[in-house]
C-alpha cells in the first residue's frame, strides 16, 4: 500500500522544496508519540502524518465522549465508548497509507509505572492536555532518555506549548534574510587576481556594461583605499563619496551625459552591504565557546567534530574567517563574467571545505574514529552554512519549576505589562493547582463559574506567594478562566496543531530553529509571545 | 498526474469527512448526541470580561450558528479544506464551498464582468447569490492576488449607500487568509469601513519576471535557461503540435523542458538545472507545507466564529505568522487608503501631460504598486458618447486628445466594477 519512490516525489513536492530529500528522509524514519488524542492531539497529528512521518503511536487511556466527538476531526459519532486512542489512530490512518500508526489504551502515568522505557524509542514525545504531575513525571524520564519532549494545552482561547530539549543542533538554519560572503573587505588572494584580470578603463561598453557589481565595487574600492592610507570608507559621508566615486565611474557618450549602465547602479545599491566587515556571528561564537566543542570524544555527534574543525579552520586557514561560503545573489552581468566570478568564489569555498576535511579527519583520528563516519557531503553543507549554525538548549521543567530556579526576572519584567501573554501562563499554573487541589478543572458547570472564581484567585495567588512572585493579576484573567470551563475549542486547537507540528518537525529534520522554550497564543486578539522559563 | 490526484483524493476526503459530520447533525437538534457543543457553549452561553460589548449570552446564538448562518468559503484547497473542518467544529452547518479551481480566473475577462447576467457560469451563480446578500460571511482561501481582489470589489460593490451614508445591513464580513511556505496572514475586512485588499496592495508586491534580455541572451543562473525554454523555445519549436501550449502538469512536457533547459545551461557552463527547479519555475509552484495551513485556517475560522457570535471583538485587522525561526505573529491595524481605487468611492487622479501617449496611462495602470492591474480596458465619456479608448486586443497607442477633468472608467479582471479615474494634466 505503500507509494513508490516516484509517487511521493510528487506527493509531497511542494515540503520538499522546503526541506529537501535529506530533510524528508528523518521525517520518515521518526517515530512520533501522542499522548492524548483530544481535538489538539489530533490536529499536531495530522499535521505530521499528512507530510509523511514514518510511524506514530497514540497514548491515551480515555474513552471517547459525545463531548470529544463534537471538537475532534478525528473521532465520530461510532467512537462514542470506544478507547480514545484506537477511534483516532483509525481516522487518521487513513490521510496517508505511507504512514503507520500504532495506540496503546493506556495513560502514560499507568505506562510509565509498568514500562519506565517505554518512551524511550521514540524520536519525540507530544503530551497534550496533560495535568501538571505528570508533565513533571514525564520530563524528568525523558530528559534521561534524551527524548525531546512538547508539551501542548488549547485552554479555552489560549493556546500553549513548551519545548523541552537539553541540546539541539541546527545546521541547516535557513535563515530569512541572510548577508551575503563576499569577503570584499578582505580579499582572499584567487580573488584579488581575479579582479587583476580587469580593467574598466579600457574595456569596450558593452563589457564595461556587463561587468559584475561586485568587481565594479572591488575596483573602485581598491582606489579608494589606496586614496586614503588603507582605510575603508566608515561613515555616511565617506560611504557617500564612494558612491559618487563609483558614479563617476559610468560612461559618459559623446554630449558628456552618463550612459544607461545598470551594473554601476547595483553598485551604487549595494555598497553599504557590501563594504560590512566580514564577521564572526556571536551566535557562532558562542557555539565555538560551548563544553562539547572544547571536549571532542568518540561520543561527540557529528556536529561538534564539524564545528571544532571549523574552529581550527578559523584560527589556521581561514585567518580569523569562517569558511568561504561560495555563493554570490544573481546581478547584472554577461554570462560569462557571472559565470568566472562565480567559480571563483565557489573553488575558495571548495577549498576551505577541503581544509576543514583536513581538520575533521585528525580529530576523528585522535578519538579512533574512521575518517569515513564523516561523510565529505556533510562537511560540505556544514561549512555552507558555517554563519548559520545554531544551537538551542531548552531548560528542563524541572528548572522552571523549582523555586530556585523559576525564571523570576522573565515573569515579574514581562508582567509590567499586566496584559501581556504571561498573564496567560501564570493563570495555566494557577488552572493546574485547582486541578490538583479540586481533583477537577474551574468553571467546567455553568453553576460553578461564579463560585469558583474565589477558589481560582486563591489558587493565583498561593502560587505567586511561593513563588515569591511580586506581579499582579487582574481579576478579570481569573474570571475569563473560569468562564473557559477548561474548553477546547477546535479552532484553536488547530492553530496550535499547526504550529507545534512544525516545531515537532524542525526537531526531527534539524532543519530551521525551534522555539525555545515558551510559546503562548491567545485567540481573542490574535497575538502572540516566546518566553523562556 | 499521480499528484493531482492525490490532491484530489485529500481534498474529496476532508470534504467527505466534513459532508459526514454536517450530516450526522443535519436533520434538526434531537439528533445531535449529548454534549457535542460542550467546547463552543461556554462561549455563546456564559458573559465574560472580555467580551464583545454587544454581546449578550444565550442559547440562541448556538440555534442561529447551527440553523442560519451562512457561510461562504473560497477556494477547496489547502486552506480551504481546513476552513472547512473548522467552520463545521465550531457549530456552522450553512457552509457553502466555491472551488475557484473550477473557476478560470483569467476567464475572469471583461466581457463576464460586464455582463454578470449570463448564467450557466458558476462564477455568475456566485455573483447572484452575492447580489441576493444571502451570505453572512464570507472566508477566501486562495492562493490568487487577482482572485482576492475580485472578492473584494465584489463585496464592495454590493455596499448600500443612503444619502451617502453607508448601510451597516449591507456589509458582508470578509476574512482572508493566505500562505507561502512558512510564512501567512489572516485578515478580517469589514468592506466600506475597513481596509480592502486594495488599499493594501502594496503589501503584495507584484511578481518579479526575469529581463528579456537576460533570457534571452545573457542567463547567468538555471532559472534563466528554464525560462529561455519556456517563453522562446517552446513557441518557436512546438514539440508536441502546433496547438499544443506548455502544460505544467504534463510529466511529458516537462521533461522536455527539462532536457532543453540541460543543453542551454550546458552551452553558457551553467550548473543546477534539475527536475524539480524545471517544474517549479514553469508552475511558478510555491513551496507549502500542512502547518502553516493549519494554523491561518485555524485563526481565520476563529474569526468566523466571533464575528458571527459576537462573543469577542474581532481581529483588527491584519495578522502575519512566520515560523522559520521559533514562531513569530504580527498584528496590526491595516489603514484604509483615502484613494483606494476599490473602496474610496473617489475617483483618483491620474497625472498626465497633455502631450502623452495613450501608452504610458496603460504601463501606469499596470506597473503601479497600488494599482497592479492586467489588462485594463478604458473607456471615457465624449461627446455625450461612451468612446472606448484602449481594449486588450488592440495595439494602438495614440496621444490622449482628452480634456482636463476628463473621467475614464477603467475596467480589469482585478476587479469586477469599473474602476473611476480623473484626469489631470500637468503643465
Amino acid at each position: 500500500m505503500a507509494s513508490t519512490k516516484a509517487s511521493k516525489e510528487q506527493k509531497y513536492d511542494r515540503q520538499l522544496r522546503l526541506w529537501g530529500d535529506h530533510g524528508q528522509e528523518t521525517l520518515e524514519n521518526a517515530h512520533v508519540c501522542l499522548i492524548n488524542a483530544t481535538a489538539t492531539g489530533t490536529e499536531i497529528l495530522k499535521n505530521l502524518v499528512l507530510p509523511g512521518i514514518g510511524a506514530f503511536t497514540i497514548v491515551d487511556g480515555h474513552t471517547v465522549t459525545g463531548e470529544d466527538v463534537g471538537n475532534n476531526f478525528f473521532l465520530s459519532k461510532d467512537s462514542i465508548g470506544k478507547n480514545r486512542a484506537q477511534a483516532a489512530t483509525e481516522l487518521l490512518q487513513e490521510l496517508n497509507s505511507d504512514v503507520s500508526g500504532n495506540f496503546v489504551e493506556e495513560g502514560p502515568d499507568k505506562l510509565l509505572d509498568n514500562d519506565s522505557e517505554f518512551f524511550h524509542r521514540f524520536t519525540i514525545v507530544i503530551g497534550v492536555q496533560l495535568p501538571e504531575s505528570t508533565c513533571l513525571r514525564l520530563g524528568s524520564v525523558l530528559c534521561s532518555a534524551s527524548v525531546p519532549f512538547l508539551v501542548c494545552k488549547t485552554y479555552g482561547l489560549i493556546g500553549y506549548m513548551r519545548l523541552v530539549v537539553q541540546e539541539h543542533t541546527v545546521i541547516e538554519s535557513h535563515p530569512d534574510n541572510a548577508l551575503e560572503d563576499l569577503r570584499l573587505d578582505q580579499p582572499y588572494a584567487e580573488f584579488q587576481n581575479h579582479i587583476k584580470s580587469y580593467d574598466l578603463d579600457s574595456m569596450e561598453k558593452k563589457d564595461h556594461s556587463h561587468t559584475p557589481w561586485i568587481i565594479i565595487v572591488a575596483k573602485y574600492l581598491e582606489k579608494w583605499l589606496s586614496e586614503h592610507n588603507g582605510q575603508p570608507p566608515k561613515n555616511y559621508k565617506e560611504k557617500e563619496a564612494f558612491r559618487q566615486l563609483i558614479r563617476e565611474g559610468i560612461r559618459k557618450n559623446e554630449n558628456g551625459v552618463p550612459e544607461d549602465e545598470e551594473n554601476f547602479e547595483e553598485a551604487i545599491k549595494n555598497v553599504n552591504t557590501a563594504l560590512n566587515p566580514t564577521k564572526i556571528p556571536s551566535a557562532v561564537e558562542d557555539i565555538f565557546n560551548s563544553e562539547q566543542c572544547k571536549n571532542i570524544t568518540a561520543q561527540s555527534p557529528s556536529f561538534w567534530v564539524m564545528l571544532r574543525a571549523v574552529k581550527e579552520f578559523v584560527h589556521n586557514e581561514g585567518n580569523g574567517s569562517l569558511p568561504v561560503r561560495g555563493t554570490i545573489p544573481d546581478m547584472i552581468a554577461d554570462s560569462q563574467k557571472f559565470i568566472n566570478l562565480q567559480n571563483v568564489y565557489r573553488e575558495k569555498a571548495m577549498q576551505d571545505a577541503a581544509a576543514v576535511s583536513k581538520h575533521v579527519e585528525s580529530l576523528l583520528q585522535s578519538v579512533g574514529k574512521p575518517a569515513e563516519s564523516i561523510p565529505e557531503k556533510d562537511i560540505k553543507l556544514f561549512c555552507k552554512n558555517a554563519s548559520f549554525l545554531r544551537v538551542v538548549r531548552c531548560r528542563s521543567l524541572a528548572e522552571e519549576y523549582s523555586v530556585d530556579t523559576v525564571n523570576k526576572d522573565e515573569i515579574t519584567s514581562c508582567m509590567d505589562s499586566p496584559d501581556s501573554e504571561m498573564v496567560f501562563y501564570l493563570m495555566l499554573r494557577a488552572v493546574d493547582r485547582f486541578y490538583q487541589q479540586h481533583s477537577r478543572y474551574p468553571g467546567v458547570y455553568n453553576y460553578q463559574v461564579e463560585e469558583d472564581i474565589s477558589k481560582l484567585k486563591a489558587c493565583v495567588n498561593s502560587l505567586l506567594q511561593e513563588y515569591s512572585l511580586n506581579v499582579n493579576i487582574k481579576d478579570d484573567y481569573i474570571h475569563e478562566f473560569c468562564r473557559y470551563g477548561a474548553a477546547e475549542p477546535h479552532t484553536v486547537s488547530a492553530f496550535l496543531g499547526g504550529s507545534a507540528a512544525q516545531e515537532a518537525i524542525k526537531i526531527i529534520s534539524h532543519q530551521f530553529v525551534p522555539f525555545n522554550n515558551t510559546f503562548l497564543y491567545n485567540a481573542m486578539s490574535q497575538t502572540s509571545a516566546t518566553l523562556r522559563l | 498526474l499521480l499528484f493531482s490526484l492525490f490532491r484530489e483524493k485529500k481534498r474529496r476526503r476532508v470534504v467527505e469527512l466534513t459532508e459526514k459530520m454536517l450530516v450526522d447533525g443535519d436533520t434538526g437538534s434531537t439528533s445531535d448526541w449529548d454534549d457535542r457543543w460542550n467546547h463552543i457553549k461556554k462561549f455563546l452561553e456564559r458573559s465574560g470580561p472580555f467580551m464583545h460589548p454587544d454581546f449578550e449570552p444565550s442559547t440562541e446564538s448556538l440555534q442561529f450558528m447551527l440553523e442560519t448562518c451562512k457561510i461562504l468559503v473560497i477556494g477547496a484547497g489547502g486552506l480551504g479544506c481546513e476552513l472547512l473542518k473548522n467552520l463545521a467544529l465550531s457549530g456552522f452547518r450553512n457552509i457553502h464551498v466555491v472551488d475557484m479551481d473550477t473557476i478560470d480566473v483569467s476567464n475572469l475577462n471583461r466581457q463576464f464582468l460586464f455582463r454578470a447576467k449570463d448564467v450557466g457560469r458558476p462564477k455568475a451563480d456566485v455573483a447572484a447569490d452575492f447580489i441576493n446578500s444571502q451570505f453572512h460571511i464570507i472566508v477566501c482561501g486562495l492562493d490568487s492576488i487577482v482572485a482576492r481582489r475580485w472578492m473584494n470589489g465584489m463585496l464592495l460593490s454590493l455596499l448600500v449607500y443612503e444619502d451617502g451614508v453607508l448601510d451597516p445591513s449591507s456589509i458582508i464580513p470578509l476574512i482572508d487568509g493566505g500562505t507561502e511556505g512558512f510564512k501567512g496572514n489572516a485578515r478580517v475586512i469589514f468592506p466600506g469601513m475597513t481596509a480592502c485588499i486594495d488599499c493594501t496592495l502594496e503589501l503584495y508586491p507584484p511578481q518579479i519576471n526575469f529581463p528579456m534580455c537576460t533570457i534571452a541572451s545573457m542567463p547567468r543562473l538555471p532559472e534563466h535557461c528554464i525560462e529561455y525554454v519556456r517563453i522562446l523555445l517552446w513557441p518557436k519549436e512546438m514539440p508536441f503540435g502546433d496547438d499544443v501550449s506548455l502544460d505544467g502538469d504534463d510529466p511529458e512536457h516537462i521533461q522536455w523542458v527539462y532536457q532543453k533547459s540541460l543543453e542551454r545551461a550546458a552551452e553558457f557552463s551553467i550548473t543546477g538545472v534539475t527536475y524539480r527547479l524545471t517544474q517549479g519555475v514553469v508552475k511558478r509552484i510555491i513551496p507549502a507545507v500542512a502547518s502553516t495551513n493549519a494554523a491561518i485556517a485555524a485563526a481565520c475560522a476563529t474569526e468566523v466564529f466571533k464575528i458571527a457570535s459576537s462573543a469577542y471583538l474581532p481581529l483588527n485587522n491584519y495578522m502575519v505568522f512566520n515560523d522559520v525561526d521559533g514562531l513569530y505573529t504580527y498584528t496590526f491595524e491595516a489603514e484604509r487608503k483615502e484613494n483606494c481605487s476599490a473602496c474610496s468611492q473617489v475617483p483618483s487622479d491620474l497625472h498626465f501631460s497633455p502631450s502623452s501617449k495613450l501608452q504610458e496611462v496603460l504601463d501606469y495602470l499596470t506597473e503601479s504598486t497600488s494599482l497592479q492591474m492586467k489588462s485594463p480596458a478604458i473607456t471615457t465619456t465624449m461627446d455625450g458618447k461612451n468612446k472606448t479608448l484602449y481594449l486588450q486586443v488592440i495595439n494602438l497607442p495614440f496621444k490622449l486628445g482628452l480634456a482636463d477633468g476628463q473621467e475614464l472608467a477603467v475596467a480589469d479582471v482585478t476587479t469586477p466594477q469599473t474602476v473611476l479615474f480623473k484626469l489631470c494634466f500637468t503643465s
